[in-house]
């Protein structure tokens, strides 16, 4: 791979790198690696009542009713956060594909406009969302001609599922985009002189080694969607509520942060073996740099 | 492929892939092709179809409180954009954070892959692994960390800790997007200016910062995206301090303004003229 002959024109340093890191590895451990570590602890502590401050006593009970209470919605926000990844790629991977190989001098104006919805806010697009699956809505309104009047979008875990899909799908597109540009297209012309379909060109050139796009977009896409509550929130119901939304409400609204912060670190845990795994199935070597 | 240079989005609009060229490539039969064009242009549609409902809804005259179905049409939003003083207010709040944020990052994250970039150092790999980490984390875990930082040493929530949160997920980006731009230049450049005579910030001024200013607009673009866009981090921070889309949703229980969509307009055009004066200015192939 290119990025392999980087080290060329290298220099060596001896402190020159280490100042220009020192103020953003500082920030990150002060304000990402401490607090996840103050968490840790935090979901080991107990919290007797509402207004005591928590003490820390190796509390592993708030683990056992993280998944004896929440177990259910553990496995309610993976089943949304997963289905999304997957039509993200179905989504995502065709028009990645199209602006790659027919994009031609547009590439950069059309690889930019996948990246326009992130400036509306996000709450914003949901809310817009959340009006378009309204029930009155005409797209609604038609499909209940189908369906028969019970038919709705809004306040369904299809409504929760598509607001994922579509709020991370900017997350997808971009990876898989920059491993097919890296792609040598004349690998498939040569396929096809060896009298290989187009269907099987692409089959066995192009997709293996678009995969490590695929893999990155997957866990930018599965990350957010599983620890995501405001999808939940505008496009579900109280019956479609994620773990974040749990998380979000014990720590902000009833101040019970053990709980909270077991929920947290179960979340990160489970995300984090699902990422090893993942990798080890499609042969990447995983976040090893 | 490395996780921490495919998380590094808009190095994609820099098209400088080895294997991509500017023509249209032949792939595919014919049908095949017109048939994936007419999916591409589907999959625009959908992408897109949230922001215009969000722009025809600028214009729409909401008999209630609520600005979610049509009830007529309407010049008065767009005439009374800021009628909404509260609104209002977040919005320039949300700027604000946006603008000290990035700054702010860009320069913390520029270092970063500056050092990245050009140096072979001991603790390079780890460095960019723990770069990668707080993309991988969910935000939710991110926002709940650092509310438990604040809160055990009685900071209290506002303005500043929402920036501080800002910052740390907006360095990483920073750090990764430039140096996806920066991999593989000829940094020999810079001990030809200084073997001619250039002293260190006159080298840095006119070889080394114009090589890299690509890569750092890039990332501003992208960071201040990120930042006016962020709702979960914004929430554990912000104690009573709001931002335009916490403002919106502590609202939502009362009202929906259309001026919501007026001011979501603004950004989105504002950024999309941006966005089309940069790629314009840029040829393809180029940096």
């Amino acid at each position: 791979m290119a990025a392999d002959d980087d080290t060329r024109g290298l220099r060596k340093g001896r402190f020159a790198p280490y100042g220009l890191l020192s103020p953003g590895v500082i920030w990150l451990l002060l304000f990402f690696l401490v607090p996840v570590t103050l968490l840790l602890r935090a979901s080991l502590s107990s919290k007797p009542s509402r207004f005591a401050s928590p003490q820390f006593d190796w509390a592993w009970e708030n683990y056992s009713s993280a998944f004896s209470r929440y177990g259910s919605v553990f496995v309610r926000s993976f089943v949304y956060a997963g289905p999304a990844t997957v039509l993200a790629i179905l989504i995502g991977y065709p028009l990645a594909y199209w602006i790659a190989t027919r994009g031609g001098r547009w590439k950069n104006l059309l690889i930019g406009l996948v990246v326009v919805p992130f400036f509306t806010s996000y709450l914003i697009r949901t809310i817009a969302w959340s009006s378009i699956l309204a029930d009155q809505n005409p797209l609604v309104t038609t499909l209940q001609g189908v369906f028969g009047d019970d038919f709705r979008i809004l306040a369904t875990p299809w409504a929760v599922i598509g607001g994922l899909t579509y709020n991370f799908m900017s997350f997808m597109i971009l990876p898989i985009y920059v491993s097919l540009e890296k792609i040598d297209f004349r690998l498939t012309e040569a396929a096809a002189d060896l009298g290989s379909t187009p269907w099987n060109a692409f089959r066995k050139v192009v997709l293996p080694l678009s995969m490590p796009g695929v893999f990155a977009g997957s866990l930018l896409v599965f990350i957010p969607a599983a620890g995501d509550y405001l999808n939940a929130r505008y496009l579900g119901s109280p019956k479609t509520s994620m773990i974040g939304t749990i998380v979000q409400n014990k720590f902000l609204v009833q101040f019970d942060y053990p709980q909270a912060a077991a929920l947290s670190v179960v979340l990160m845990v489970i995300i984090t073996a699902l990422v090893l795994l993942y990798s080890k199935f499609l042969g990447t070597d995983g976040l090893a740099v | 492929m490395t996780m921490s240079e495919s998380a590094s989005l808009p190095a994609a609009t820099s098209g400088r892939g080895s294997g991509g060229s500017d023509k249209p490539q032949r792939v595919g039969s014919g049908w095949g092709r017109r048939l994936l064009t007419a999916f591409a242009i589907c999959v625009y549609l959908y992408l897109f179809l949230p922001l215009i409902n969000i722009i025809v809804f600028t214009f729409n005259e909401p008999k209630g409180r609520y600005n979610l179905s049509w009830d007529g049409f309407t010049l008065g939003n767009w005439a009374h954009p800021f009628a909404d003083e509260e609104l209002t207010n977040a919005f320039g709040r949300s700027l604000q954070v946006a603008v000290i944020a990035v700054t702010i990052s860009l320069v913390m994250g520029s270092l970063m892959a500056i050092a990245l970039a050009r140096y072979r150092f001991t603790g390079s790999k780890i460095t960019e692994v723990f770069l990668v980490l707080p993309l991988t984390t969910p935000e939710i875990v991110l926002g709940a960390s650092l509310y438990q930082l604040f809160l055990g040493r009685n900071v209290t929530l506002g303005a500043t800790t929402v920036i501080i949160a800002h910052i740390m997920f907006c360095v990483s980006f920073v750090a990764l997007t430039v140096k996806a731009r920066v991999r593989g230049f000829d940094w020999s450049l810079e001990d030809a200016a200084m073997d001619l005579g250039a002293s260190p910030l006159r080298t840095f001024r006119k070889i080394t910062f114009p090589l890299i200013l690509p890569g750092i607009m890039a990332a501003a673009l992208l960071s201040f995206a990120l930042s006016m866009d962020d709702y979960i981090i914004t929430d554990f921070t912000k104690g009573e301090f709001s931002t335009f889309p916490i403002q919106v949703n502590n609202a939502f229980r009362v009202s929906f303004p259309p001026q919501v969509n007026v001011l979501a307009t603004m950004v989105l055009v504002v950024s999309v003229l941006l966005l089309v004066l940069t790629s314009a200015r840029r040829r393809p192939g180029t940096l």
